[in-house]
């Protein structure tokens, strides 16, 4: 059974047709990245799938989309428990006005977990995880906007990790950082991969072609073509495919 | 284009610009000055008046001599009890227009009905609040219904400021917190509030200030002449500002009690510019908060 499943999935701003009849599978363990000009859909997309789009009013959505195979827009689902479960790094690194501590320990404390050793438990495994915890293990009590850009990311995404989700959506999570930075977070998404479905919007045609195992690339809407990253970028099918990745447009 | 030219477009450029920094500047100057000069002249005529007893016993002889007591302890408890009913309400009515209500025809409605409301002479409060509070709800002139009506004076401000405050929060923090599983009343609560708090205090100031030198909402709720210090809200208070009013107007000696009712203006002021530093105090110690917590 695949992780994440998109059965024809339209989606309407009012009247606007943003997402045109998505059809989308992603296997588990695997970094997905998906790829297009602005305003194609794809940031759209990936916000369906933790029900971010829920914020914007006047958002039409039809189709079904599943994560493990639950209906995720079935009537009664708990919309926070999805989150936990389908975590989310943003385009702008965006911590918490709190102590690097308390940004990690954020996601646990607003879902009732509060035994002390716990929580610093996973805060320094999260920590780790998101390889941060050598650069910070001095700061925990510092303010999270004493961090750097890029280590203020890696705090977004071992905030993101520290609730255990299983799949975590990356919406151009580099593009606000210098190279250097964005090199470890791209490490940190190949060493993510083993315990994470990881969805990954990008502008950056390297970026997908290094990190991902799969790309689609939306166009105007529509999901142009999908497949294996290394298809895609060696052999792709489509015309517009091609025109895109070699930067004829876009 | 020769070079003369340009050193000559150059020139006519800075002075333009001096010359309109320099008005900038003078009429900054300007406003700067009238504050120093209302309050060199109220602290030359009504030093001499201050003195610990001036401010610790009643007022004696038809109120030519002695303190301003019972109008000091009546500002404080009117200004208190007013901020204690129209902060919580106010901030609660911003939280809702900001972050729950959806931006409809509602929401506007609320919204410029706040803004009139805001837009009201505070001598008409004065009347809603005796007809209203002191007559049909049976409260009497007491510091409860002296309180209520300033505080619905002040509502509007508290609003507006927590609303702007609110609206001032970066929607990726919202967003980041949303993303953890957290519920709207998490976020705000654990995200959205304290990040506003400094501004949100702002209004607080605001009001106070407002308050604490209004004297036509309590016009007739507070007292001419009283040397009963309130026991509970149900009691009578003077007010400073109307004590200043009633010396400088309808005083049994006007001539006479001049001394006391600058000492009196001088009081008030600094009362409000004391409550002024304590609400920054709270604003940098929740602004600080906000950075390093």
């Amino acid at each position: 059974m695949a992780k994440i499943e998109t059965k024809d999935v339209n989606l309407f701003y009012g009247d606007f047709h943003a997402l045109k009849g998505i059809d989308m599978q992603m296997e588990e363990n695997t970094v997905t990245a998906l790829i297009g000009p602005s305003g194609c859909g794809k940031s759209t997309y990936l916000r369906l799938l933790n029900r971010m789009n829920d914020l914007i009013d006047n958002v039409k959505i039809t189709g079904q989309i599943l994560i493990d195979g639950e209906d995720i827009y079935r009537k009664g689902i708990n919309v926070d428990e999805l989150r936990i479960k389908v975590g989310m790094v943003f385009q702008k690194p965006n911590p918490f006005p709190k102590s690097v501590f308390e940004n990690v320990a954020y996601g646990l404390r607003v879902n009732g977990i509060n035994d002390k050793h716990i929580v610093e438990e996973t805060v320094v495994r999260s920590l780790k995880h998101a390889a941060l915890w050598d650069e910070v293990q001095d700061k925990l009590h510092k303010s999270a906007f004493e961090l750097s850009g890029g280590q203020q990311q890696r705090l977004c995404i071992a905030r993101a990790l520290a609730i255990s989700p299983s799949v975590v959506l990356m919406d151009e999570p580099a593009s606000a950082l210098d190279p250097i930075s964005t090199a470890k977070i791209e490490e940190l998404i190949y060493e993510l991969k083993k315990d994470y479905t990881i969805v990954i919007v990008t502008h950056n045609m390297q970026q997908a072609g290094r990190v991902s195992d799969f790309t689609g690339f939306f166009y105007l809407g529509e999901l142009v073509e999908y497949g294996r990253t290394a298809d895609i970028f060696t052999s792709p099918k489509k015309h517009q495919t091609e025109n895109y990745i070699t930067g004829r447009f876009g | 284009m020769s070079l003369n030219m340009n050193e000559k477009i150059a020139r006519s450029k800075r002075r333009s610009e001096m010359f309109a920094f320099g008005i900038f500047r003078a009429l900054s100057f300007l406003v700067v000055a009238i504050l120093f000069v209302i309050l060199g002249f109220i602290i030359i005529k009504g030093g001499s008046a201050i003195s610990w007893k001036f401010l610790t016993t009643m007022p004696t002889d038809g109120m030519t001599g002695g303190g301003i007591l019972p109008a000091i302890i009546g500002t404080f408890c009117l200004v208190g009890g007013s901020i204690l009913f129209s902060f919580p309400i106010g901030v609660l009515a911003g939280i809702y227009m900001n972050e729950y209500a959806k931006d409809g025809p509602l929401v506007r409605f609320i919204r410029m009905m706040t803004n009139n409301l805001a837009g009201i002479p505070s001598i008409v409060f004065g009347l809603f609040g005796v007809s209203f509070f002191v007559i049909t709800c049976g409260m009497g002139d007491s510091i409860i219904a002296g309180s209520l009506t300033l505080g619905i004076l002040t509502l509007p401000v508290v609003i507006r400021t927590t609303e702007e405050a609110l609206k001032a929060v970066d929607n990726s923090f919202r967003q980041g917190s949303y993303a953890l599983g957290a519920t709207k009343i998490q976020t705000i609560r654990k995200v959205v509030l304290p990040i506003s708090y400094p501004n949100i205090i702002t209004g607080l100031i605001l009001s106070i200030g407002r308050v604490s030198g209004e004297v036509a909402p309590i016009l007739f709720i507070v007292a001419y002449f009283t040397t009963k210090l309130p026991t509970s809200v149900k009691d009578q208070v003077m007010a400073l500002p109307y004590h200043l009013y009633v010396l400088a107007t309808s005083g049994t000696n006007i001539e006479k009690t001049r001394p006391i009712a600058y000492g009196t203006a001088l009081v008030l002021i600094a009362i409000v510019l004391i409550m002024n530093l304590l609400a920054n105090a709270l604003r940098r110690y929740f602004g600080k908060k906000v950075k390093m917590n």
